[in-house]
C-alpha cells in the first residue's frame, strides 16, 4: 500500500445527509467517490465499478459477510469488503479506498493514489 | 447382430423402444426404418383425454427426430414375409435383419347391432377424439359403452363436451377390473355426484339410428333405453396381432403376437413390443410393462440377455376428479390372504389393503377418493408393511410413513423402472435435489407421481435440502414472508435481530424489501426500506451498463391515445433519450441520467403516465391483441380485459416479474402462453392458463381453468397471484414454483378453487387490500420532497451530471459510448467531458 498523498481534506456533506446502509456518489477533485455509513463507521471508494467500468458503485447494497462489512456492485453482484476495497468474489480485483472521517458533524474526504 | 431393422408401429411403445436402442447403439450397429399407420409420430396416448382439456396434439407429442431413424408415417405394413426378410408396405419393400412388431392393440367392438351407425366412435387415437369432437358439437346426449378405465376417461370427455352422459357397464360395479365391490360404490357415488347416470350389471344388446339416421339410442339386456345421440365404445382392446397370424407367426391363448421371455417369436430374427406381444402367452394393456417389454428387445438387440421382469399392472388415476388407485393384488386372490378395510363416508375415502396370511407382507390394495398413499404402498408390495396398516390408510399416512422405509428392491418409480437402490447410488453420486435425480434416472419423468418420494429419500439418505436464504437467515422466503405478516414486522432491522444475524446482503434484502412492499408498508425509498431496494429499485428505474438509466411509463393492455404517444414522443427528444418498443407492447426510454429522472417523470406525470414498474419484481405488462373490437375472429373483448388487469394488478411486488396477456381468440396473436397468467377467449368466457415463460427456459403456460365469467377469471387469478407471492422462493417464476409444488397443477387447483387449505378469503381480502392500496410510485416521489432529495448525481454537487455518460449516434438515436476498451487490469477508462483529468 503506498503513502496517503498530499490532498487536502474536502468536506462533502453533513453527517445527517447519508442514511445508514445506503450510499450516495460525491465528487471530490474530479473523482467520483462512493460514501457509506454503516455500522456506525464510515467508508470510502471509487464509485467506479472495476469490472462493469461505469460509475455505480454508491448505488450498491450494503451489508456484511462473515462479519466483513461489504458492498456488492449494482451491475453484477460482485461483492467488496469495505475495509480493505478487496473483491471477494473475484480474485486480484479491488476497490481503491478513500480515507473518509467526520469532523463538526460534516462529512469529509480525502483521496488516495492508486492502491 | 447388425444391420437393418424395421419397426412397425409408432406407439408410445414403438417409440420407446427406438430411444432405447439408439441410446446404446453407440457404434450404430442397426439402421432403424420405423413404419407408423396414423399420420402423426408418436404421442402420448396416456394422457390422450388431455386433448379435450384444450391441450394441442403437439404437446402430446412424443417423438423427438432422430437422424439415424427413418421414420415413414401413414405408411402401415400390409405383409410381413419371413422367407425373404422383407415388411410390404403400399408403398414398397421394406428388406429388415431383425424386425419389431410394435403394433399395439385396437378398441374392441362388441358385436351388437347398429355398432356401424354414424356418431359410434372408439377412443384410441388423436383422430378419434377429433371425430368425437366434431359430432358433439349440437348435440345433447351421450354414452359410453363400458365403465372400466378408458370408459369413464370417455365419460368425462363428453361430460365437458358439454353432453348428459351415461355408462353402461356389464360388471356390477365400475372399473371391475381394478376396484372391489366396496371401491366400485364410492366410486360411483363420485360419478353420479357429477352428473352421470350409470348403468351396472347390464349389457346393450343394440344401438338404434335416430331421426337423422346417426345413433340415437341404446337398448339394454334388460329392457331399457338409454338416449344418446353420440356413443364411445370402450370396451377393451384386443391385440393387434393380424401381420403376425398372416405370416404364420405363432400366438397366445387370448391373441397376441406369442414371445419367450427375451421378447423373440418363434421367428428368431422378429420380436414384438408393447400391448401386440403375448409375453409367454399374456399380453399386457398399460404403458409400464410395454416399456419394459421395449428395454429388453433394445438390449437383446445389442447382444443382452434381459428378461421381462413381470408386469406391474398397478394404476393411479384421476378420474372424473377422483382418485383412484389399484396396486399388486387388489382382489385378494392370494389363498389365505387378509383385507384391512378403511372406509370414512365423511371425506369419502375407502381404501383397502390386501396382506398375507401372517399379515406381515403387502400384497395390494385398492385406494378411492383418497390416494396420497399410492406411492409408499405401491412400492411396498411384496415387502414388509412400512407401517401400521391403520397409519397406512388414514389420510396422508402413507406420506407420513414415507419411502425412507422401503426396501432396495423397491420399484419407486413404475413408469421408469427405478428402484430404491438406484435413487440411493444416485443420492450417493451426488445427485442432491429432486432434479438431479430425475436428470440422472429419469424417475419422476413421466407421470410424475413418485416425486414426493424422490424428496423423502433425499431426507432419508440425509441431504439437506436447505430453504435457508443466505447467511443472514435460516429461513427460507415463504417463511420469512409469514414471519413479517403474522407478527407484523415492518422493518429489516427487526427481522434480522429478532430472525437472523448480521448485517443483510444483497439477497437477503432485496426479499425482504419485496415481502414488505408486498404487504403494502408504504414507500419504497421510505426509511430503511431505502437500503434494501435491488439495482433497478434504488432510484425506480433500469440501470444501464453505462450507468445510466431507462424509463418505462405503463400503458396498459399496449392501448395507448396519439396524445400520449406525443408526449412520449416529446420527452425523448427533449432530454435526448434512445427509444424501443418493448416486447410487453410499451415504449422503453433510454440513456437517463439519476436526476434527470425527476424532470422525466414529471412530464410524464403531467401527461398522465405512472409507472410501468420495469424496474421491479413486480407485475410488468398485460399484452394484449386487438380482439372482437376490430379483428374478423376475435370472440372477446381481449384490449378491454388486459386493460382491466393491469391496472388492477399494477404496483404488485412479488418473488419475480409477472406477466400476462390476453387473445381475443384461440388464434392466440398476445403469446397468452408464454406468460405468469395467459388468458385465451373462449366462445362462452375465458381460458386462464398458468406458468407460463420466455427467457432462458421457455414454457407454455398449463390449462388451469376452461369457459370462465370475467368475474370468476379475475377472482381466480387474485387468488393465484397472492398464493404465488406468498409461498414461491427468492427469483422463482411461477413455472417453477408450480414444477416444485407437491401436486403439481391438481394441487394448486384444488387450494385456489376447491379451497382445500381454507384460504382463499384470505387470498381474495390480501389482493383487495393491494388494489384499494396502490399509489403511483412516481408521483409520490414528485410529491415528497425527501424522496426527491435521493435523486441527485453528487451529494456535493446534485447539479452536476455524470461526467462519466455520454453518447454516440447509431441509427440516428443516441447510444452509451464505448470508452476505451478495459485495460490489463481489467479496468474500463471513464470518458471525462469537460471536467478536468482525475489521475495525477
Amino acid at each position: 500500500m503506498s503513502a496517503p498523498t498530499m490532498l487536502a481534506w474536502t468536506a462533502v456533506c453533513p453527517l445527517d445527509r447519508l442514511d445508514p446502509d445506503r450510499g450516495v456518489a460525491a465528487l471530490v477533485d474530479g473523482v467520483q467517490v462512493a460514501l457509506f455509513r454503516t455500522g456506525g463507521e464510515l467508508y470510502a471508494v471509487d464509485n467506479l465499478d472495476p469490472v462493469g467500468g461505469a460509475q455505480v458503485m454508491s448505488r450498491g447494497i450494503v451489508g456484511s459477510r462473515g462479519g466483513l462489512p461489504t458492498l456488492a456492485s449494482p451491475l453484477h453482484k460482485q461483492v467488496y469488503d469495505l475495509t480493505t476495497g478487496r473483491c471477494l468474489d473475484l480474485p486480484g480485483v479491488a476497490l481503491r479506498r478513500h480515507e473518509v472521517r467526520c469532523r463538526d458533524g460534516l462529512v469529509e474526504v480525502r483521496l488516495r493514489q492508486e492502491e | 447382430m447388425s444391420g437393418r431393422l424395421v419397426v412397425v408401429g409408432n406407439g408410445m411403445v414403438g417409440q420407446r423402444f427406438v430411444e432405447a436402442l439408439r441410446a446404446r447403439d453407440q457404434e450404430r450397429r442397426w439402421q432403424v426404418t420405423v413404419l407408423g399407420e396414423e399420420r402423426r409420430p408418436a404421442y402420448d396416448r396416456v394422457r390422450l383425454s388431455a386433448f379435450f382439456d384444450g391441450v394441442s396434439a403437439e404437446e402430446l407429442n412424443l417423438h423427438t427426430p432422430d437422424d439415424g431413424v427413418e421414420l415413414r408415417l401413414g405408411e402401415p405394413a400390409l405383409a410381413v414375409d419371413r422367407a425373404r426378410r422383407v415388411v410390404v408396405t403400399a408403398s414398397g419393400e421394406h428388406p429388415y435383419d431383425a424386425l419389431v412388431l410394435a403394433t399395439g392393440s385396437s378398441a374392441f367392438v362388441p358385436p351388437i347391432g347398429g355398432a356401424d351407425l354414424p356418431g359410434v366412435f372408439v377412443y384410441r387415437t388423436l383422430d378419434d377424439l377429433a371425430a368425437i369432437r366434431a359430432h358433439a358439437e349440437g348435440r345433447r346426449t351421450g354414452a359410453v359403452i363400458g365403465g372400466g378405465l378408458l370408459g369413464l376417461e370417455a365419460a368425462n370427455a363428453l361430460r365437458l363436451l358439454g353432453l348428459d352422459t351415461s355408462v353402461v357397464e356389464f360388471a356390477p360395479r365400475l372399473m371391475p377390473v381394478q376396484v372391489d365391490e366396496a371401491g366400485g360404490a364410492m366410486l360411483r357415488r363420485y360419478v353420479e355426484e357429477l352428473g352421470v347416470t350409470t348403468y351396472l350389471g347390464v349389457a346393450t344388446s343394440a344401438l338404434r339410428p335416430g331421426p337423422d339416421g346417426t345413433v340415437g339410442a341404446l337398448e339394454l339386456s334388460d329392457g331399457r333405453t338409454v338416449e344418446a345421440d353420440l356413443v364411445v365404445v370402450a370396451a377393451g382392446i384386443r391385440p393387434r396381432d393380424e401381420l403376425a397370424r398372416a405370416a404364420g407367426l405363432p400366438l397366445g391363448p387370448r391373441g397376441g403376437v406369442l414371445v419367450d421371455a427375451g421378447c423373440r417369436t418363434a421367428d428368431e430374427r422378429i420380436w414384438a413390443v408393447g400391448e401386440c406381444a403375448a409375453v409367454e402367452g399374456t399380453c399386457h394393456g398399460l404403458v409400464a410393462p410395454g416399456y419394459a417389454t421395449a428395454e429388453v428387445v433394445a438390449d437383446r438387440l445389442l447382444g443382452g440377455a434381459a428378461t421381462f421382469p413381470g408386469a406391474d399392472t398397478a394404476t393411479k388415476l384421476k378420474l372424473l376428479g377422483v382418485d383412484v388407485a389399484s396396486f399388486g393384488d387388489a382382489h385378494g386372490a392370494t389363498p389365505g390372504c387378509l383385507d384391512v378395510t378403511f372406509t370414512d363416508p365423511a371425506t369419502r375415502a375407502y381404501a383397502k389393503l390386501v396382506l398375507s396370511d401372517d399379515a406381515r407382507t403387502l400384497l395390494g390394495g385398492v385406494l378411492v377418493g383418497d390416494a396420497s398413499a399410492y406411492p409408499t404402498l405401491r412400492a411396498s408390495v411384496g415387502g414388509p408393511l412400512p407401517a401400521p396398516p391403520l397409519a397406512l390408510l388414514a389420510p396422508a399416512g402413507g406420506a407420513g410413513a414415507g419411502a425412507g422405509a422401503l426396501p432396495a428392491a423397491a420399484q419407486v418409480c413404475s413408469c421408469n423402472a427405478v428402484t430404491r437402490a438406484d435413487l440411493d447410488a444416485a443420492i450417493a453420486g451426488g445427485a442432491a435435489d429432486v432434479p438431479a435425480l430425475k436428470a440422472c434416472t429419469r424417475a419422476g419423468t413421466s407421470c410424475g407421481s413418485c416425486v414426493p418420494m424422490l424428496k423423502q429419500l433425499l431426507d432419508a439418505a440425509g441431504v439437506r435440502q436447505s430453504t435457508a436464504l443466505c447467511e443472514h437467515f435460516d429461513a427460507g422466503r415463504q417463511e420469512l414472508f409469514d414471519i413479517v405478516r403474522v407478527r407484523g414486522i415492518r422493518t429489516f432491522s427487526q427481522l434480522i435481530a429478532e430472525h437472523g444475524r448480521g448485517r443483510g446482503c444483497d439477497i437477503c434484502k432485496p426479499v425482504v424489501a419485496s415481502i414488505l412492499a408486498s404487504l403494502g408498508t408504504g414507500h419504497v425509498l421510505d426509511g430503511e426500506q431505502a437500503s434494501l431496494q435491488d439495482t433497478n429499485d434504488h432510484f425506480l428505474a433500469n440501470l444501464q451498463r453505462d450507468g445510466s438509466y431507462s424509463v418505462v411509463p405503463r400503458i396498459p393492455g399496449g392501448e395507448i391515445t396519439p396524445e400520449k404517444l406525443i408526449v412520449i414522443g416529446e420527452v425523448a427528444r427533449d432530454f435526448r433519450l434512445y427509444t424501443k418498443i418493448t416486447g410487453g407492447q410499451r415504449i422503453d426510454l433510454f440513456g437517463a441520467r439519476v436526476e434527470q429522472l425527476p424532470q422525466i417523470w414529471r412530464r410524464l406525470v403531467d401527461a398522465g403516465f405512472e409507472s410501468g414498474h420495469a424496474y421491479g419484481k413486480a407485475l410488468r405488462t398485460v399484452k394484449s391483441c386487438v380482439g372482437e373490437t376490430w379483428c374478423r375472429y376475435g370472440v372477446q373483448d381481449s384490449v378491454g380485459l388486459a386493460v382491466a388487469l393491469e391496472l388492477r394488478y399494477r404496483g404488485l411486488r412479488a418473488p419475480h416479474k409477472l406477466k400476462s396477456a390476453v387473445s381475443g381468440c384461440a388464434r392466440e396473436c398476445a403469446e397468452a402462453r408464454s406468460k405468469d397468467f395467459g388468458i385465451i377467449a373462449t366462445e362462452t368466457g375465458w381460458n386462464l392458463y398458468v406458468g407460463g415463460n420466455g427467457g432462458f427456459r421457455p414454457r407454455h403456460a398449463d390449462l388451469f381453468a376452461t369457459d370462465l365469467s370475467t368475474e370468476a377469471l379475475i377472482q381466480l387469478i387474485d387468488r393465484f397471484l397472492i398464493y404465488y407471492i406468498r409461498t414461491a422462493d427468492r427469483l422463482q417464476r411461477t413455472a417453477a414454483w408450480i414444477e416444485a409444488m407437491d401436486g403439481g397443477l391438481d394441487h394448486l387447483r384444488s387450494v385456489l378453487v376447491d379451497d382445500s387449505l381454507g384460504l382463499c378469503a384470505e387470498l381474495d381480502a390480501a389482493m383487495a387490500r393491494h388494489v384499494a392500496g396502490y399509489s403511483d410510485e412516481w408521483r409520490d416521489v414528485l410529491e415528497d420532497p425527501e424522496r426527491l432529495r435521493r435523486f441527485t448525481s453528487f451529494v456535493n454537487a446534485p447539479d452536476v451530471p455524470d461526467p462519466s455518460i455520454s453518447f454516440a449516434v447509431e441509427r440516428g438515436q443516441p447510444v452509451p459510448a464505448r470508452g476505451a476498451p478495459p485495460g490489463a487490469d481489467g479496468r474500463r477508462q471513464p470518458v471525462a467531458l469537460g471536467l478536468p483529468e482525475v489521475r495525477r
